[in-house]
């Protein structure tokens, strides 16, 4: 006998994630998942738009990573809250650990929620947390046909960070070409080119991420 | 990697619809899978004989019916398969692609006795 189903896989994801978005609009914070592979400056960016942003609003971060604290330690030297997930092997952050993690923040002293996603390209992009925005950080080592292998990421984000841009001139990394690709694959894509190293690009990435979380 | 957690929430939509029509064992699990997701269908496979071992739904098959990508150009509404590289429409050239099939995801319907 067939039985028809007709099921979304990933409903009972969805469903958390709506859960969460509902606690952070209550507590009127603005959640950013931040995607990218492993090594293209994740934590750097983090580190960089907090210190760009300190007292203009307040921030709270989520790390998330397969294993070690590494990160969150780095993190809760700025002097804000923070929270570890440790997937223990899983390869993306699921909205039930988001919901764990959230019940373990101050909500009321954030304005700013910063979400570090395991570093990978693949899963992250399916699995919704809450988030009011998807930003992926790209870099300039990685190469420019990285949009051609990843394309449901680069479709499914909001903003892209094209990080290390200060190696520019030791790599071969045809911006304009990256740029035209991913534009053609995300039309309403963000694009920004910064330096975690020298601080260039950080002031306009950082004022933009402030301008979208005031308009919510 | 993400096959485990997919195939976790797939088996549990399964095992829901199974008991809720009383069966007694599930032989098969057909699932709609779209291309842009990358799921490979030999790692559903392999986490289910592992997840399914004592449930009704041990020795259940999976089968794969995959989506494939396509596009909709903004200009002039060109309905096309996308291709790997260069997301182009070839019909007018224009480049505003928006992506409407590829990104599914759906337990469609499964076999019981």
């Amino acid at each position: 006998m067939e039985i028809k189903v007709l099921k979304n896989i990933l409903g009972a994801n969805d469903q958390i994630a709506a859960k969460n978005r509902e606690l952070m609009a209550k507590h009127e914070v603005f959640a950013v998942n931040v995607m990218a592979s492993p090594g293209a400056g994740k934590t750097s960016v983090l580190l960089q738009t907090i210190r760009a942003l300190k007292g203009k609003t307040r921030i709270g971060v989520i790390e998330g990573d397969i294993a070690s604290s590494i990160d969150a330690e780095t993190v809760a030297k700025e002097g804000i809250p923070v929270v570890q997930i440790n997937t223990g092997g899983e390869c993306h952050l699921e909205s039930f650990q988001i919901q764990n993690a959230l019940n373990n923040l101050p909500l009321p002293d954030i304005d700013l929620l910063l979400i570090e996603n395991v570093g990978n390209l693949v899963c992250p992009a399916e699995f919704s947390i809450g988030e009011d925005l998807k930003v992926m950080i790209a870099s300039v080592p990685e190469g420019d046909d990285k949009p051609y292998k990843y394309p449901l990421m680069f479709n499914t984000v909001d903003a892209i960070v094209l990080n290390k841009i200060d190696l520019l001139p030791y790599v071969k990394f045809n911006v304009e070409g990256f740029t035209k690709t991913v534009k053609n694959i995300n039309p309403k894509v963000e694009l920004f080119k910064v330096s975690c190293t020298t601080g260039e690009g950080i002031q306009p990435w950082a004022k933009w991420l402030l301008a979208r979380m005031k308009s919510k | 990697m993400h096959e485990l957690s997919i195939t976790q929430s797939m088996l549990e939509i399964v095992l829901q619809q199974a008991a809720k029509a009383k069966a007694k064992k599930v032989t098969k699990i057909n699932l709609i899978i779209g291309e842009m997701t990358g799921v490979v269908s030999d790692s559903v496979q392999f986490y289910l004989d592992i997840l399914t071992q004592e449930t009704i739904a041990a020795g259940a098959q999976v089968s794969f019916t995959l989506v494939p990508s396509q596009g909709k150009c903004r200009k002039c509404g060109r309905i096309f398969t996308l291709p790997e590289f260069d997301w182009t429409c070839p019909d007018c050239q224009g480049k505003i692609i928006d992506v409407i099939s590829g990104k599914e995801l759906f337990v469609e319907s499964i076999e019981v006795e």
